[in-house]
């Protein structure tokens, strides 16, 4: 199980984030569930790789935290995207697009 | 808007530093614990559950160390901290720490220094004009010459009138005179003005007015002065109701209609003023005469404005243009002349001439002080990290990044630059005035001053030294210590031999360039001092000794030209028979005086000067016996004699220059020249002498009988076995017996005015040796830290070869030869950089060649000793190992 690596491809984390924050705000576990989960188990975070991911995006005002309360019932802090991250992620969806169609395209070519 | 909020979330990250760091810990407990809680779901065993949480949330510790660094701020914070711990860990070392605060502190100290003084004197040199950005200073040129050339006042008037680039011109002509209120008298300076003065300065008086502008005309029509602030409070007492009381100067009662503030000196670098008339009186002041009206009398000392925006080029070609306008309409007095633009740290009539490649040379120097003090700090920082090398190679395992390593050494070394540059701004402070106490003028009232100016330009560059200074010295260590291995670094650090690891080759390094830096600086030393002593040494082409000059102020205390004739005549009686006199002898312009010599336009018989040529030679009115009394020989024809008077034919004695140029292959007596619509006679050549400095290239100079050409102010050169003070006392009894109200000015003797003329010379080789032994000093520190260190490092390799045998003076030897190779090396590169360096300091040396040997030889011992000192008491302390103690550790 430790020699399980992260899928991740380097620079790509805090999209990942802002994306499973789209629809509703999550908690540190709850984003790295949401991700594993949307991906099919195919991309898995290192969790603890998380924070530093969010405090950066926390400073640079993509998304807002605050203290709430779990499913079950522990104190938890959730994130969720401010007007500014959503526009960010559009931004970055756009050009991820764009990077993995021309990525394809060479891949493709024969 | 993102940069706002980065910056407010910064502040308000610092505010709540304390909760932001609770809440992180708080966090990713809660996660751990959730992520746990689930693993125990699935049938984990808590204990299992809990291992297995930690594994898939990675290093706990390392993650909130990244953490930290990625809330933005906490970088603000982070320099807080690093400060907080920098603070204390030069406190747990403060032998480190003031060591390499008083290296820096010099460094800095001298930068900020020569800045000021460059800033003060060269720059910005008038305190509270304004715009002196746009002044310029206003020369006139002979064929495009502009040595010691003056304006006249028409054509100043012709300027005013027919510019249209320039805001305003002004005149300012220095001026020497007695000033006595109540009994005292001394000497003061003052500054005849055009009546625009004060207005175009933007300086206002404190007390009254300043001249109006009918005031600048008419001919001793208007006797009226603004005195300057240190007069008021000095002579005056600081007497409030001052406006409208009267003043004798030059004989001549002036209304004082005004006090100048008290931080305006005046428009003449190195002398501060006494007092300032309008240009209406310039008689007054001018022995030589009255020269408002005089188109070839080119007397004036101007400056000018330009208007905003207007480039010194533009301003140029318009003064050109009014040049040739001028030439054309007034061909019998301007042909030839121009005018031309200098920037003030070129102003061609003051000190500063001279001054700018001496303080060019200083700034070179103080730079070169500066990276010696970064590399002893560097040094010092080196050979700490080793000692820190356990605590960087722990942060590191413990998840510091490399970046936050580097930034923590940065901050400690931006911490002790602060500390010394606010050292050294306060030395510069100290030093401001620091220049005048080379100055060779000590003559009471005149005040001499050569201020720094310790503006914000300073304090910028200053601060700008301190960062780059940091960068310098910062740079090495903290990258050294930022590579750490981390496997090796942990197990404890192994003994060195004599200079064996890296680490110690980067510090040679640096002692090698520290060494070759100050060598370069001995060097320049070396042949500055050499420098001073040819010129000491050399023939002026009169004797130095045993001859006294002296003077009195005739002019200013009233005397009309009969009067003063017969004062010296009975003054010369008396002289002559004073004990201890040989001989005694008139003359206007004492040799190497700041008089200036008369200049005439001359007509020679028998010769065609070129077309475009005007032939002009400077002369010197001298009494009977002038030539045996200085000592410049007579190499042909015959010496004055008192018979050359009035009622004889006009007679002149040439120099050899003067007559090898005019009348070649002739003897030369015999032949005439017209002064002045008066033909004269040559009745004698004499040798070539040097008549204002040493430096002086030769040129044609004549001498014709103060007799013939009297004027009021004369000078008295004596020759007599006593000493300076002795004579100086009998010849103001003299003088007191005659007139009373007299007093003599300095009399000195003629080698002290011959020194007089080489301040800059002398300033430079000061300015050079202070800071060349600073630099030495430096260095030498440098060396000895290096060398002592290597002992302290290879004690154990130094032990081992005391029980294997090794006697003291081998263990000598090895380290003292270590050190000298380090040395000889450093020399060897410091005769490379000196020899390209000291053709720089050109116009300042004397007769001696930039690759002089005896000064180069000269450094070569003096860095060999030093290098000698500072490694043999590491080397003695060597032999003190006791190879027991130091093979058990």
């Amino acid at each position: 199980m430790g020699k399980e690596k992260p899928d991740l491809v380097y620079g790509t984390l805090d999209m990942l984030i802002l994306k499973s924050l789209q629809h509703e705000p999550r908690h540190g576990l709850g984003i790295a569930d949401r991700i594993q989960q949307i991906s099919r188990d195919i991309l898995r975070v290192e969790q603890g790789s998380l924070y530093p991911a969010l405090y950066r995006l926390e400073a640079q005002g993509w998304i807002k935290a605050e203290w709430g309360v779990s499913d079950n019932n522990r104190k938890a802090r959730y994130y969720k995207l401010t007007a500014a991250g959503r526009k960010q992620l559009v931004a970055e969806t756009e050009h991820w697009s764009r990077i993995t169609m021309g990525i394809n395209r060479v891949l493709a070519s024969t | 808007m993102p940069l706002l909020r980065a910056w407010f979330c910064r502040l308000f990250g610092l505010v709540r530093k304390q909760s932001r760091e609770a809440e992180m810990n708080a966090e990713i407990q809660q996660h751990l614990d959730a992520l746990t809680e689930r693993k125990i779901a699935a049938g984990m065993s808590p204990k299992e559950a809990r291992n297995a949480a930690l594994r898939e949330f990675g290093g706990v510790e390392q993650i909130k160390e990244r953490a930290r660094e990625q809330r933005l701020w906490l970088s603000a914070d982070d320099f807080l901290q690093d400060l907080r711990f920098g603070a204390r860990m030069l406190r747990r070392s403060p032998g480190f720490a003031i060591l390499a605060i008083l290296c820096l502190t010099l460094g800095i100290g001298t930068n900020a220094a020569v800045f000021s003084w460059i800033e003060g004197i060269l720059i910005r040199p008038y305190p509270l004009v304004a715009h002196q950005d746009r002044m310029f200073a206003l020369g006139g040129t002979t064929r495009g010459e502009t040595e010691g050339h003056g304006l006249s006042y028409p054509d100043f008037v012709d300027l005013e009138k027919n510019s249209t680039l320039f805001e305003s011109f002004i005149v300012d002509r220095i001026v020497g005179t007695s000033l006595s209120v109540g009994d005292r008298a001394e000497r003061a300076t003052g500054g005849i003005v055009s009546a625009n003065y004060f207005d175009a300065l933007g300086v206002r008086p404190m007390l009254g007015r300043g001249f109006r502008p009918e005031e600048g005309t008419g001919r001793n029509a208007h006797p009226v002065t603004v005195i300057s602030y240190l007069t008021w409070q000095d002579r005056y007492k600081g007497d409030p109701a001052i406006i409208g009381k009267t003043q004798y100067l030059n004989g001549v009662q002036h209304m004082i209609i005004g006090v100048a503030p008290e931080k305006f000196h005046g428009t003449f670098i190195g002398y501060s003023f006494n007092f300032w008339v309008p240009t209406s009186m310039q008689e007054t002041f001018d022995s030589t005469g009255y020269k408002l009206e005089d188109r070839g009398a080119r007397w004036i000392e101007s400056y000018a404005f330009l208007k905003p925006g207007v480039t010194r080029q533009q301003a140029q070609a318009e003064l050109s243009s009014i040049a040739q306008r001028l030439e054309n309409d007034f061909p019998e007095t301007n042909r030839g002349q121009g005018f031309q633009l200098f920037p003030l740290w070129k102003t061609p009539f003051n000190a500063v001439g001279n001054l700018s490649p001496t303080l060019a040379i200083t700034t070179g120097v103080a730079f070169f002080v500066l990276l010696i003090a970064c590399a002893n700090v560097s040094n010092l920082l080196l050979a700490r990290s080793l000692l820190r090398r356990h605590e960087m190679t722990m942060r590191l395992a413990l998840g510091a990044g490399r970046r936050r390593l580097i930034k923590q050494l940065f901050t400690e070394g931006l911490l002790l630059s602060a500390v010394a540059a606010a050292g050294g701004i306060m030395v510069a402070y100290w030093c401001r005035n620091a220049l005048v106490l080379v100055s060779p003028v000590r003559t009471p009232g005149i005040t001499i001053d050569y201020p720094g100016q310790l503006d914000w330009r300073v304090l910028v560059l200053s601060v700008a030294v301190c960062i780059g200074s940091t960068m310098l010295f910062a740079l090495i260590p903290a990258v050294q210590a930022s590579h750490v291995d981390l496997s090796g670094a942990l197990k404890s650090e192994g003994s060195g031999v004599v200079g064996g690891s890296g680490q110690s080759r980067l510090r040679s390094a640096l002692v090698f360039v520290q060494v070759a830096l100050s060598f370069v600086l001995i060097a320049g030393t070396g042949l500055l001092l050499r420098s001073m002593v040819q010129m000491q040494n050399s023939d002026p082409g009169f004797s130095t000794r045993n001859v006294v000059v002296s003077a009195v102020d005739l002019f200013s205390s009233g005397y009309k030209p009969d009067r003063a004739k017969i004062f010296y005549e009975q003054m010369l009686e008396r002289i002559r028979v004073l004990p201890g006199v040989q001989s005694v002898a008139l003359a206007r312009v004492r040799p190497f005086s700041y008089t200036i010599y008369s200049s005439a336009p001359l007509e020679i018989e028998g010769y065609q000067p070129p077309r475009n040529e005007q032939v002009t030679a400077d002369y010197n009115q001298v009494g009977e016996g002038y030539f045996s009394t200085i000592g410049i020989p007579i190499v042909a024809g015959r010496e004055f004699t008192r018979n050359d008077d009035e009622n004889a034919p006009p007679v002149a004695i040439a120099n050899e220059t003067m007559a090898a140029k005019y009348w070649p292959g002739k003897k030369a007596i015999g032949e005439r020249l017209k002064v002045k619509d008066k033909w004269i006679e040559i009745v004698g050549v004499a040798k070539n002498a040097n008549y204002r400095t040493k430096l002086e290239q030769p040129t044609p100079f004549f001498y014709v009988p103060v007799r013939q050409n009297f004027v009021v102010q004369n000078g008295f050169i004596i020759r007599t076995e006593q000493s300076a003070t002795a004579i100086m006392n009998a010849f103001a009894r003299e003088i007191h017996a005659l007139d009373p109200n007299l007093a003599p000015l300095d009399t000195i003797t003629i080698q002290e005015q011959v020194d007089r003329m080489s301040y800059t010379q002398r300033l430079a080789v000061t300015l050079v040796a202070v800071f060349g032994g600073m630099a030495l000093f430096l260095a030498a520190i440098g060396l000895y830290a290096v060398m002592s260190y290597a002992v302290s490092q290879s004690t154990r390799e130094l032990g081992l070869r005391m029980a294997l045998g090794a006697g003291v003076s081998d263990l000598l030897r090895l380290v003292m030869s270590r050190g000298l190779l380090l040395t000889g090396g450093g020399i060897v590169l410091g005769v490379v950089a000196a020899l390209t360096v000291t053709r720089l300091m050109g116009n300042l040396l004397y007769k001696v060649s930039p690759r002089d040997p005896l000064a180069f030889g000269l450094a070569f011992i003096v860095m060999i000793a030093v290098a000698l000192v500072a490694c043999f008491l590491p080397a003695w302390r060597a032999t003190r190992i006791d190879p027991v103690r130091a093979l058990r550790i």
